[in-house]
Order: structure tokens, then sequence, then C-alpha cells
């Protein structure tokens, strides 16, 4: 079900059923031959060897090639899917996930980079053989030597702009087409006014020629449109990476025999078997069966909720204990899933799209540039009546205010950071994330999942007395309820060896110890009085002749928590805490971190409608949050973060995801995202600064073709190193 | 100034080598993964010869 909802977050949130037939279907396909593996802890020589001889040791793989840079490994092997390989990576230590069939838009991408790095190297050797030949005439060179080597760069620099060119051309014409002045429509302008220019005076024997700035053009623009574009794949093949691949399927009864069928073809009046463990596919009210249900992804509720016949269930939360049968009331687009669904799709609307730095700047420049350029070809025409030297200083403008330095502003910076950030364990997914984190002044944290890893652990072992300890954990091994797995894991003694074990969905275990019955469970159940307000879960053990015992579990906090606000507080920012849990275990949370500002018991359009508040009074909210009950917030605020652990929902709709437990790189990612706008904003100011001085000598038609080159060359150099001290 | 019509080819003859050199890296996908490529250096595995794809 999460699936399902997921796919519906990133396209199309209100129709889900289609698209995912297609992506099943997509899938199929891409099964065949080769399967592509993501590997989140590969990072070094070993881990290439391993990968790869474990799989190249399972029979019927034919080959497996690691790919360290991407943290993927392509596996040829026809007749083998993912879960057939997955088990063999876990096995030598290594985790591995599916890559969903948006891996294949991935080589596509490959592709678009490799076609741009490809006129990247034949813009580079034509800028760097025509500079040979420009030197010599600008050192002096005289008439039919000059002439010679014009024609010669001419020849070189013609195929060169009109190959190299060719992406810019392209979106410059689709520009135009729509009516707008993108920032290529003066690039285009540019190339090809020197080119025609520099042919002409090279037919006249006259002596400049701008063959070299049009080669120079192309190169460094392209090294922009480049990094551009790498940003862009990796934030596209992290969002293909974090969609869960777990098919969302039902196990639908018909006359009593259990059928899998997919969840989008559940109708009202279906009856559903859900097993212990798993995630309930669809609103329905309990028919038969006794558990326990987990909320925590819906409401942020750590406790877990007793579920029997006759109670109304909601699709998305977990099956802890017992099997149930469901009557679907409510399945797809009816659910309440997929009214949270409609939540954040308005919730996008209202946040609206974000104009970026550069979008800004382009806006400004495109005009200005044609305009001036415009201006001198008029006033010199005007003054002089000389149509070739008009459209010489013309062009001498166009090609002077190139935005080479601007071009280079924004994907240099951003290339910097977003790679600083991913070797911290950051993966940014929007392109216009890291100004939005900038803009950040108030940080939004849900609590069950983000600020604690969403799994109890026992708070201390000393009420149980020694000679029960194996009791309870023969007792706890019993269940898959979440306290009981906590309990077993902190716990260290032998078993104890028990009889008749039996587990009450829903209650406890019970079982005989030495013929004295054992009994690990709820307190109710049990028969004795618990504070319900305590900030923490607990499970009782009662052993026949003794007094119970009562056990008590907290969810631990994550990695970095304490540190993350620590450091969020100190750089100024307003931390506020809002969770859908008691309001007990909310303030007991809020206390430990230090945040003063906390609510609890708050719905998802609470939630919602609490970050809207905020960032109506003028706030920028970054939202941190897992679960679904965050979805709408995270859609809402100003800028989101969502652990990897989070419901793909929640990760569908951040706008950068954690790989790792740790929370300290949220801290982190605020100051980097300030100093890279910073930076950004430094780049803008170097590349008007150099316009400041070109333009006028340009206008005045005192700008040679060296002064060009030299300006174009030395503003980008200095705009991309100033990013470069971005890196770590 | 005869040096010239020597030169002038030598020197772009080189620059194209260099380019051809660089489309045929491109093409045989060796820039794929920088970062693989400097980590197997140091696995004696493919020591004498490079892993066949």
């Amino acid at each position: 079900m999460a699936d399902l909802t997921a796919s519906g977050f990133s396209a199309c949130p209100a129709c889900d059923a289609a698209p995912l037939a297609q992506r099943l279907a997509d899938r199929a396909e891409v099964a065949q031959g080769t399967v592509i593996l993501s590997l989140p802890t590969a990072h070094c020589a070993t881990c290439i060897t391993d990968v790869e001889t474990a799989l190249t040791a399972h029979p019927g793989v034919r080959n497996a090639r690691v790919n360290l840079t991407l943290r993927r490994v392509t596996v040829e092997a026809p007749g083998l899917a993912a879960d057939d390989l997955i088990p063999v990576l876990a096995r030598v230590g290594y985790e591995a996930h599916e890559l969903d069939p948006d891996a294949l838009s991935a080589t596509t991408a490959d592709r678009q980079g490799r076609d741009l790095l490809m006129r990247i190297g034949v813009s580079g050797f034509a800028m760097m053989n025509i500079m040979i030949l420009s030197v010599a005439v600008w050192s002096g060179a005289e008439s039919a030597t000059r002439d010679l080597f014009h024609w010669i760069s001419g020849a070189i620099a013609l195929p060169t702009v009109f190959f190299a060119g060719q992406p810019f051309f392209r979106s410059a014409w689709a520009a135009i087409r729509v009516g707008r002045l993108g920032m290529d429509v003066p690039i285009s302008l540019a190339l090809i006014l020197a080119s025609a220019i520099s042919v002409y005076e090279t037919m006249e024997s006259g002596h400049h020629a701008y063959f070299d700035a049009a080669a120079m053009l192309c190169f460094f623009l392209l090294i922009g449109r480049y990094l551009d574009h790498r940003t862009r794949a990796i934030a596209r093949s992290a969002a293909a990476e974090l969609t869960a691949l777990e098919v969302p399927r039902a196990a639908l009864l018909v006359d009593g025999a259990e059928q899998t069928v997919p969840v989008a073809s559940l109708r009202p009046g279906d009856l559903i078997r859900v097993r212990p463990g798993a995630r309930i596919p669809a609103d329905g009210e309990i028919v038969e069966g006794r558990s326990e249900i987990d909320r925590a992804l819906l409401t942020g509720e750590t406790l877990p909720v007793l579920a029997q016949p006759g109670q109304m269930l909601s699709a998305g939360e977990v099956n802890l204990t017992g099997p149930l049968t469901l009557r679907v009331t409510a399945a797809g687009r009816d659910s309440s899933l997929a009214r949270l669904t409609t939540l954040v799709e308005a919730a996008e609307a209202a946040r609206g799209r974000y104009t970026s730095l550069a979008e800004r700047a382009s806006r400004l420049y495109s005009p200005s540039v044609h305009l001036m350029a415009l201006c001198s070809f008029a006033g010199w025409m005007w003054m002089t009546g000389d149509l070739r030297l008009a459209v010489n200083i013309a062009a001498a403008v166009l090609i002077v205010t190139c935005p080479c330095a601007l071009g280079l502003a924004v994907p240099a910076v951003a290339t910097a950071a977003s790679g600083r950030l991913f070797r911290r364990g950051l993966l940014i997914k929007d392109g216009t994330a890291l100004e939005r984190l900038a803009e950040v002044d108030t940080v939004v944290f849900d609590k069950t999942g983000t600020l604690t890893l969403g799994r109890p652990t026992l708070v201390s072992d000393d009420p149980l007395p020694a000679d029960l300890r194996p009791v309870a954990r023969a007792l706890a091994q019993a269940s898959a309820h979440p306290l009981s797995v906590a309990l077993a894991a902190a716990l260290t003694d032998e078993p104890a060896e028990l009889s008749e074990v039996t587990e009450h969905p829903g209650f406890g275990v019970s079982a005989r110890w030495g013929g004295r019955p054992v009994r690990l469970g709820r307190a109710d159940w049990l028969g004795v009085s618990d504070h319900e307000d305590r900030p923490t879960s607990a499970t009782w053990l009662a052993v026949e002749r003794q007094a119970p015992v009562r056990l008590e579990f907290t969810d631990e906090l994550r990695p970095g928590a304490a540190d993350c606000v620590a450091r969020l507080r100190k750089a100024g920012l307003r931390v506020l805490l809002i969770s859908g849990d008691r309001p007990a275990a909310v303030a007991d949370l809020a206390a430990r971190l230090g945040i003063d500002d906390h609510r609890a018991a708050v719905d998802p359009q609470g939630k919602e409608a609490m970050v809207a508040d905020l960032a109506a009074q003028g706030g920028h909210v970054l939202m941190v949050g897992d679960g679904l009950n965050d979805t709408a917030a995270l859609a809402r605020a100003h800028a989101s973060i969502s652990p990897a652990s989070a419901l793909d929902a929640a990760r569908v709709a951040s706008d950068m995801v954690l790989t790792g437990s740790d929370l300290v790189p949220v801290a982190e990612a605020v100051a980097l995202a300030r100093l890279a706008t910073r930076r950004i904003r430094q780049n803008f100011a170097i590349s008007i600064a150099y316009n400041i001085v070109a333009v006028p000598l340009a206008v005045a038609g005192m700008v040679t073709p060296l002064i060009a080159a030299l300006a174009m060359s030395l503003s980008s150099i200095t705009v991309t190193l100033n990013a470069l001290r971005l890196r770590d | 100034m005869e040096m010239l019509s020597i030169l002038i080819p030598v020197s772009l003859g080189l620059g194209t080598a260099g380019l051809v050199a660089f489309i045929w890296a491109l093409r045989s996908r060796q820039f794929e993964d920088p970062k693989g490529d400097a980590e197997r250096i140091l696995s004696d595995k493919w020591d004498d010869r490079p892993k066949p794809d």
C-alpha cells in the first residue's frame, strides 16, 4: 500500500492504479538478463572484490560489475531475479536493494552526460588549437600569415561551433518558439554572430577574428551545462533508488482460499487476510482475529494498539501479533491513505514554485544583454554609418557579456556542495533544495522514527530478579511483538525450558515453566493496573506465586539527535517538536533534547496546518519527518528532510534524504546550504564585476579578441575556484 | 616561414590524436566509474591484466 501511494505522490497523486500496472509491467521487462542493485555500504577495493566474487560464484550469474561511483552493481544473470541475488550479498555482509525501472532512465541520463562530455572534448581541442594560432596573430603576425592563420582557425572553429553548440541552439530555438528569452538565446546569438563576422573579416583580410572566442564560449558553457546535468542526474538516480520496491499486494480471500492480488484491484466488501508483520493494504473492519496494531507511521504513536473484531483499521498500519481477516471498507482512492495524498497535493500547491537564484539572474540577464547589443549597434550605426564596424561591436558586446561565469556560477557550487553532503550521508533530490534550505529559520521535528529510532529498548533490567531472566528471555523469544523483540535482545541469559508456549494475539505470551504458569504481556491481561501517562511503554511478567514485574521500555534516541538539535539552536534557528504521540512521551523527549516548544497528539492535518501557520507568520520551515502523518507537512514546508528508514511516501514528499541513521548531517546541511548560497551570490558578484569592466570597453569598441579571451577565461576560472572552496 | 607548413599540420595532428584518444576513452566507458577504477588498482585479483568485461 505504501508503494502504491508512493507512485501516486511522485507523479500524479490522484491516480494510483494505472501507473502501478505500468510500473509492474516495466519491471518484468528489466528483470530479464540484467539486474541492477544498489550497494549503499560499498566504499573500497575490498568491497568491489567481495561483491563481485560472491556474485560470480553464484550459479547462473554470468558477470557482475561494481560501479563504486554510483554505488551499484550490474549483474548479468539471465533467469535470476534481484530476490535471488540480494541474499547472496547479505551473506557476505553487504546490504543491497533492487533498483526500480527508473534505473533505465538513469542510463539515458548517462548517455546525455557522455554526449555532453564528447562536445566538451571537441570544443576543448578546438579552443586550444585555435589559441595557438591566435597567440601568433596577437603577437604580430601580418598580412598573408595572419589570413592563413584565420582561415585555419575558421576551418577548426566552424565545425566545432556547429557540433558543440547544438545543446544551446536547440534550447534557444525551443525558448524562441514559445516566445521566451532564455539564457541560451543570447548564447546562440553570440556564437552565430561571432562565427559569421569572423568569416566575413577573414575574407576581407581584417585584423580581428573571434574564432577562438566562439570555441572558448562553447567550452566553458558546456562545462557549466555538464556539471548541472550531473547534479540533476545524481538527484534523479537518488530518487529512483529510494522508491522502495516491495510490490503492493494483498491476500484476497475467495471462498476461503487465499489469492494474491494487486492492492489496486481491491473493492469494498472484499475479505482480505493480513499476516502478522504485514502492512494493512486497505481500510477495513476486522471480521476475525485479535492482534495488536502499530500505528506509528500513521499517527506517531509508539504504543501498539489492541485490535479485535468490529474495530476499524486504516491502510498503512502494521499488524503485529496475530493474523487478521478484514472486510475492506475503502480501497484505492477512497481510503484514508488516498485522503492523505489529497492533503499532500493541496499542501504542495500551497507551497508554490520556488524561483531559484539562477532563474532570477537569467531573467534579468537575457533582456539586458540583447538591449545592450542592440543599443551599441544602433549607436555606432548612427555615429559612423559603418555597418561592418557596428556589427563587429555588437558581436563583441554579446561575446563579452556572455554568461560563462554566470553559467558556471550555480552548477559549480551545487556540484561541490551536493558532493560534500553525499559523503556526509545526505542525498539531495531537488535542484533548488539547497537554496531553500539556506533560507530556513525554523526547524520542525517529528518524534517517532525521526528524533527516535522508533524502536523500543529496555530501560533497565534491574527490576527483573536474576532467576526470572531466563524465563523472560524464553517468553520474549516466542513473540514478534516489538517489545518482546526488544526484551529478548536486551537479555543475555540462556533461555529457560518452557512448555505449552502460546501467543495470545493482542495480549501476550503464556507458557509453563517447570509446572508453574508464566505470562508476559499487557497489564490488563495480567490483572494489574498500569499508569498510562508515563512517558515509557511497559510490559509485565507474571510468574505464579510471585509479584508481577513491570518492564519499562523507552524509544531509543536516534544517534546525533541531541547534537543536531543543539547545533541548530546554536545557529539561531527555532526548533519545534510536533508529534502525534501521547503528551507524556513527547514532553519527556523534548526535555531530554532541550526543545521548549512541543505539541503532542497532533493529527496529520494539524501538522500541516501548524507548518502553514509558521509560514504565514513569515517563517521558513524545515520539516524533518518520517511517517505518513508527516507527508503533508513535509510537502508544505519550505524544505524537508526524511531519514532513509521513512516510509517511501514521506521520502518522496521530501527534498532530501538522510542515508545514515545519524541526525547530525541535518544541522551540517543547513550550515552548508547557507555557505553554498553565499558562494553562489559571490559568484554572481564576480561575473557582474567583470561585466562592469568589460561591457563599457566593448560598447566603446575597444575590445579586441585578446581582451575578450582573457576576460572570459579569467572570470570562469575565478568562479570555479571560488566554488571549489566548498569542498572538504 | 616555410617551417609553418610543417609545424601547423604537426600541431593539428597531435591535437587530433589527443581528441581521438579522448573519444575512444569516452566510447569505451572509461569515465563511468572513476572512483571504482581508482580502487581497483589496489586489488590483486586482476594484477597482471585488466579484468575482462
